[in-house]
């Protein structure tokens, strides 16, 4: 496995710490006038998503880990896994629970996701940006009322709840942000 | 701009640096402090095994010779000061290999500057004087702070930075989320006081316009002296603005007995760590042996220096072409 040193260390690059594939999401190299240089670095944990701060040695050395992205069309779940494909090459990945964890409640049908994998098996999902979803359940609300201040929540075809303005309802299709996870408009048809 | 030929920093930035320099360089003729010039290409370097340098080879088969390129300036403007020069200062560029960070560029510019009988608390008041002059800063609304290292170390940490005790270090550290400190420092003491200093210390000090921090612990002398009265620190200090590390100063050590135990010292470090060993530099020792006449002297950042003149948040900001450019 091809390791890299602190000096090559920026944000982005994926390293295994403590046996785990992480995400450099900072680097800074501090070095105390005449002393110790070392490299103060933020760092996601990619399986649990936690980030923490670790200080190395300058000139250390680490194990690179295998981590790519791929863009891949969401397919369906069959209880257990959900299941993916490459649109060109139509190879398929199956995630478990713990790499879809959060992403699941915007997975739609033929939706257009970020995969990561690690040594080729799925390690996270990511949702698109901005995802279109039917509501399925929502209070009727008062007519008239045209404002959004204040709102309701809404029941969408994932089984995701968020927050939509009163005059949205039942049946519409509407446009959300995954990563907030707030209404963004209402999407004509 | 875009491309990789253009400069990273906005072209406003060399107007800023041609100003700074013109009246640092103003300041100095002023005292009549003499500008001087000394190699950047030099037969050796220094032996602090914290400063990787360059090397390069001249040419003159099959004899080739191995060169350094300057970490400081300093042994050559020794040399000077010993001749007879009086006080001079240089404005130039240094070098140091593997430094590369917001704050670090492995070329960049240095003003140093030696007062021949001046005591460490002369050249401290001088250094404010230049400083707030450059920054256009007056000494009554600049939030100014002077302290010893000593008490500055044991007011934030209540450990005691001269007398080293592993074992309260290492409490310390587990108390406040620096792990990483017990297995990266082990038992040495240095390291320790660098870990603590810029992770827990230095970002304290942001606090303060300018900051100067004198009387390190005598394992931190570097090419200080030993402070006459108190063995446990040396006569260095260092000058942070804004928290940020911006130059440091010394009473400068002029025997050359210690001075050339400390290189073999330093040298016994690199063997010890696998370093390649450096040659101690002759022509500096004898200078010391002629005489160097007593005196202070200090390296300040010159593009950091900018960054803060500025408001910039990186060295990238403010040179037009960074090592990634250059």
């Amino acid at each position: 496995m091809a390791k890299y040193s602190t000096n090559e260390f920026k944000a982005g690059l994926k390293i295994m710490l403590d046996a785990d594939p992480c995400a450099i999401i900072e680097n800074e190299f501090i070095k105390p006038g005449k002393g110790q240089a070392f490299s103060r670095v933020k760092i996601r944990n990619l399986k649990t998503g936690r980030v923490v701060e670790r200080t190395f040695k300058s000139g250390e050395s680490v194990e690179s880990a295998d981590v790519v992205d791929i863009e891949i069309q969401y397919l369906y779940c069959d209880g257990d896994f959900w299941h993916f494909m490459m649109a060109d090459t139509f190879e398929q990945y199956q995630a478990d629970e713990n790499a879809v964890a959060d992403s699941v409640k915007w997975l739609k049908d033929q939706a257009i996701c970020t995969m990561t994998l690690w040594n080729d098996l799925p390690l996270s999902v990511t949702p698109p940006n901005f995802v279109e979803l039917s509501i399925t359940d929502t209070d009727p609300g008062l007519k008239g009322d045209t404002s959004g201040g204040g709102g309701k929540p809404a029941t969408l075809e994932t089984g995701a709840v968020v927050r939509v303005p009163l005059f949205v309802q039942i049946g519409e299709m509407i446009k959300v942000d995954t990563r907030t996870g707030e209404y963004v408009s209402r999407v004509k048809e | 701009m875009n491309g990789q030929w253009a400069p990273a920093c906005n072209l406003k930035q060399l107007q800023c640096r041609a100003q700074m320099l013109s009246k640092i360089r103003a300041f100095f003729e002023q005292r009549k402090v003499l500008e001087v010039e000394t190699p950047l290409l030099c037969h050796s370097t220094g032996t602090d095994p914290q400063l990787d340098f360059f090397s390069s080879a001249y040419h003159c088969s099959p004899n080739n010779k191995q060169m350094y390129l300057q970490t400081s300036p300093e042994f050559a403007m020794k040399r000077l000061l010993a001749a007879g020069s009086g006080s001079i200062y240089q404005i130039c560029k240094a070098f140091r290999n593997g430094e590369s960070g917001r704050f670090h560029n492995p070329e960049f510019s240095i003003l140093e500057w030696y007062r021949i009988d001046y005591n460490l608390q002369q050249l401290m008041d001088e250094t404010i004087e230049l400083l707030l002059y450059v920054l256009e800063k007056n000494e009554s609304t600049a939030n100014i702070k002077v302290l010893t290292y000593s008490a500055l170390f044991e007011e934030i940490t209540a450990l005691n930075p001269c007398n080293f005790c592993l074992q309260s270090y290492i409490s310390y550290a587990e108390n406040n989320n620096l792990t990483d400190a017990i297995s990266l420092c082990e038992n040495d003491h240095s390291m320790w006081l660098d870990f603590i200093f810029s992770h827990i210390i230095q970002p304290e000090l942001e606090q303060y316009h300018l900051c100067i921090v004198y009387g390190y612990p005598a394992i931190q002398a570097s090419l200080s002296r030993i402070n006459i009265d108190n063995p446990a620190i040396a006569d260095r200090f260092e000058v942070f603005i804004k928290g940020i590390e911006i130059a440091n100063g010394f009473l400068e050590l002029a025997d050359r007995n210690e001075q050339e135990r400390r290189f073999d010292q330093e040298n016994e470090v690199r063997r010890s760590k696998g370093m390649m060993l450096v040659k101690k530099d002759p022509y500096f020792l004898d200078a010391l042996s002629a005489g160097l006449p007593e005196c202070s002297g200090i390296a300040l950042g010159l593009d950091r220096l900018l960054m803060i003149l500025t408001n910039s948040n990186s060295l990238k900001e403010v040179m037009p072409f960074p090592f990634d450019r250059a």
